[in-house]
């Protein structure tokens, strides 16, 4: 990405992050949110739009960083015959956009226990016995603002393949948009919730943890919890920046380069 | 072979040429296999799994190799009769672009069910140009399909292709004594136009099993249906199908019923052990009261052609899958045939 785009997106989010005044601003682009007309800043996301223009959210809006799934928006462009599907705190504003929240999706969700279902593809079927109505039009993998191949896994889980439907929807943040357009009217995130948790309870439980397991219950750590817990607030304050310095995490830039695995990078 | 008619010699000399090819390459050096676009279905991945396996014991054994197609979707599982109902082609479609992609022209299914909803949804689109445009104008996202892919059915192939004679000459296990009886249902011989052989009079398999050297056992029920998903719905419906089918195999002494669909085997398996008998072998369900003729127990080892192939090409056991059947074969195999 050039740097000239870096330094617009730098310069049109001024406004919401500092408040500067309107008039600095240089580039605007006109958005239309639940058919409303609003002038807002280019370049800033959906979600920071919609709080430009004056809304306050109260569902719809979680992490703000594109994880947590909870600010799924459908929008239309002008001029453009499609109807689209995004994050709102993932998407920047364009022109001419019409665009609608989707608080959540109205999503079946049966109850299960996991402790006494196999890690079998078979429990799939019980359980969301509509995966069988997929005709693979594939608007599902369309809608899916993480870029999943959603069709890929539903064909997965009507072969009962735990492994492929977890690989497959690993990176799913259960925004519901593949759902709501579905024309089979399948639930496909709980469904591969549910693959993952049966694939998850098929393997064995690593080495590792086991290990770590057993040394807690033996105590091996119980006298540093101890002192721990008997540490005031600011002391715990203190002891974690320390830490963080001694990694040379806080404050530096790589301590919010934080991949998936809760492992830092390099 | 003893047990083949002049009739059933006319119908594979035409073959003769193919086995004219395949013994030429016959030595051990060749090391290039055939590899055929094939495609599974859900089934064989999950309920069927034995199908599947057997298939490419088998297949490696004649020299060819069932190469899985990627990326596949589910078949459409029943052909769609409404012809304006193109949403219901898209799946066969986008299975044909993915063997497009490939280069390839030819794709190999076993499920017969496959086999008929890909055949026919193939002629569908390829019958009338306006449809095709309408399916790949939807499917945006992919290639379009060009038409031309060709769907079918592995027993075409070792018929047509490879020859029986080709195959009786690899047989490590010779049938002798066995006596197998087919069974087609519908999906391989109906609609005529895409069935594999003639829909009253099929050969197909008989023939295969007299290569292998086994007595094909000819029954008046093995080109009807099973009761096919009124089992779901309607299980005693399904269960008088099968205590038919069964009953006419059982009383002309076959062995085995081999089947080339695995809801055809569903069916079977599960009907037939629901007759009351040996308390020990009845499972399933036992509340149908609607057949309220006596009916004989006679239960019957269910297989597809492919384990009952492998297994006379000489696949080892682990390779004939038989651990999902609800009836096990290994006790006849080995009286009858040994080992």
């Amino acid at each position: 990405m050039g740097q000239e785009i870096m330094e617009r997106i730098r310069e049109a989010n001024e406004a919401v992050i500092t408040g500067i005044d309107d008039a600095d601003i240089k580039h605007w682009v006109t958005i239309y949110i639940m058919g409303k007309a609003y002038r807002v800043p280019a370049d800033i996301t959906l979600m920071q739009a919609i709080e430009y223009a004056g809304y306050r959210f109260v569902r719809g809006a979680g992490c703000r960083a594109g994880f947590c799934g909870a600010c799924a928006t459908v929008y239309r462009v002008a001029g453009d015959w499609r109807l689209k599907a995004a994050l709102a705190c993932q998407t920047r504003v364009e022109d001419g956009m019409f665009l609608v929240q989707i608080p959540f999706a109205p999503a079946e969700k049966p109850t299960y226990d996991i402790e006494t279902e196999p890690a079998e593809g078979s429990v799939l079927l019980k359980y969301f016995p509509e995966l069988a109505r997929c005709v693979a039009c594939n608007t599902c993998t369309k809608a899916c603002p993480q870029e999943l191949e959603v069709m890929d896994y539903i064909q997965a889980a009507l072969r009962g393949d735990l492994e492929a439907v977890t690989e497959l929807s690993f990176d799913c943040i259960q925004c519901g948009l593949c759902s709501i357009r579905c024309p089979a009217e399948i639930v496909h995130y709980h469904a591969a919730q549910l693959a993952r948790r049966l694939y998850g309870k098929s393997l064995p439980v690593p080495k590792h943890v086991e290990e770590r397991v057993r040394e807690v219950e033996e105590g091996k750590y119980g006298e540093e919890f101890e002192r721990l817990m008997s540490l005031s607030r600011e002391e715990i304050e203190e002891l974690y920046k320390k830490e963080q310095r001694e990694k040379g995490g806080l404050g530096s830039r790589d301590a919010s380069r934080v991949t998936r695995n809760g492992q830092g990078e390099g | 072979m003893k047990t083949l008619s002049n009739e059933a010699k006319a119908f594979i000399a035409p073959r003769a040429s193919h086995v004219a090819r395949h013994a030429a390459d016959k030595s051990p050096s060749r090391v290039t296999r055939h590899a055929l676009p094939y495609f599974p279905g859900c089934a064989l991945k999950d309920q069927a799994r034995g199908f599947e396996r057997a298939a490419q014991a088998a297949m490696e054994r004649l020299g060819y190799e069932l190469a899985e197609l990627p990326r596949w979707n589910c078949c459409g599982t029943v052909y769609s009769l409404s012809s304006d109902d193109l949403m219901r082609h898209v799946a066969p479609v986008r299975n044909f672009i993915r063997v497009q992609e490939l280069g390839e022209r030819r794709l190999v299914t076993l499920c017969a069910m496959c086999y008929n909803t890909l055949r026919r949804s193939a002629r569908f689109v390829s019958t009338d140009p306006e449809r095709l445009q309408r399916i790949n104008a939807f499917m945006d996202e992919e290639p379009d399909y060009a038409g031309g892919v060709e769907v079918l059915h592995l027993l075409q192939l070792l018929r047509d292709e490879i020859g029986y004679e080709e195959i009786e000459a690899r047989v490590e296990r010779p049938l002798y004594g066995l006596k197998v009886a087919p069974y087609y249902g519908c999906m391989l011989l109906r609609p005529r136009e895409v069935g594999i052989d003639d829909p009253d009079r099929p050969e197909t398999m008989e023939l295969l099993f007299e290569y292998l050297g086994a007595e094909a056992v000819d029954s008046p029920h093995k080109v009807e249906c099973c009761g096919a998903y009124q089992t779901v719905a309607n299980p005693e419906i399904a269960r008088e199908r099968v205590l038919e089918i069964v009953g006419a195999a059982a009383r002309r002494g076959a062995d085995l019923i081999v089947t080339s669909c695995p809801l055809c085997t569903y069916n079977l398996e599960h009907h037939q052990l629901s007759v009351p008998g040996d308390a020990s072998h009845v499972t399933g369900d036992k509340s149908s009261t609607r057949h309220a003729l006596p009916v004989t127990r006679h239960v019957i080892p269910i297989l597809y052609f492919t384990q009952l192939l492998a297994f006379a090409l000489g696949a080892p056991g682990e390779e004939l899958g038989f651990e999902q059947a609800a009836v096990d074969p290994r006790p006849v195999l080995a009286q009858r045939v040994g080992g």
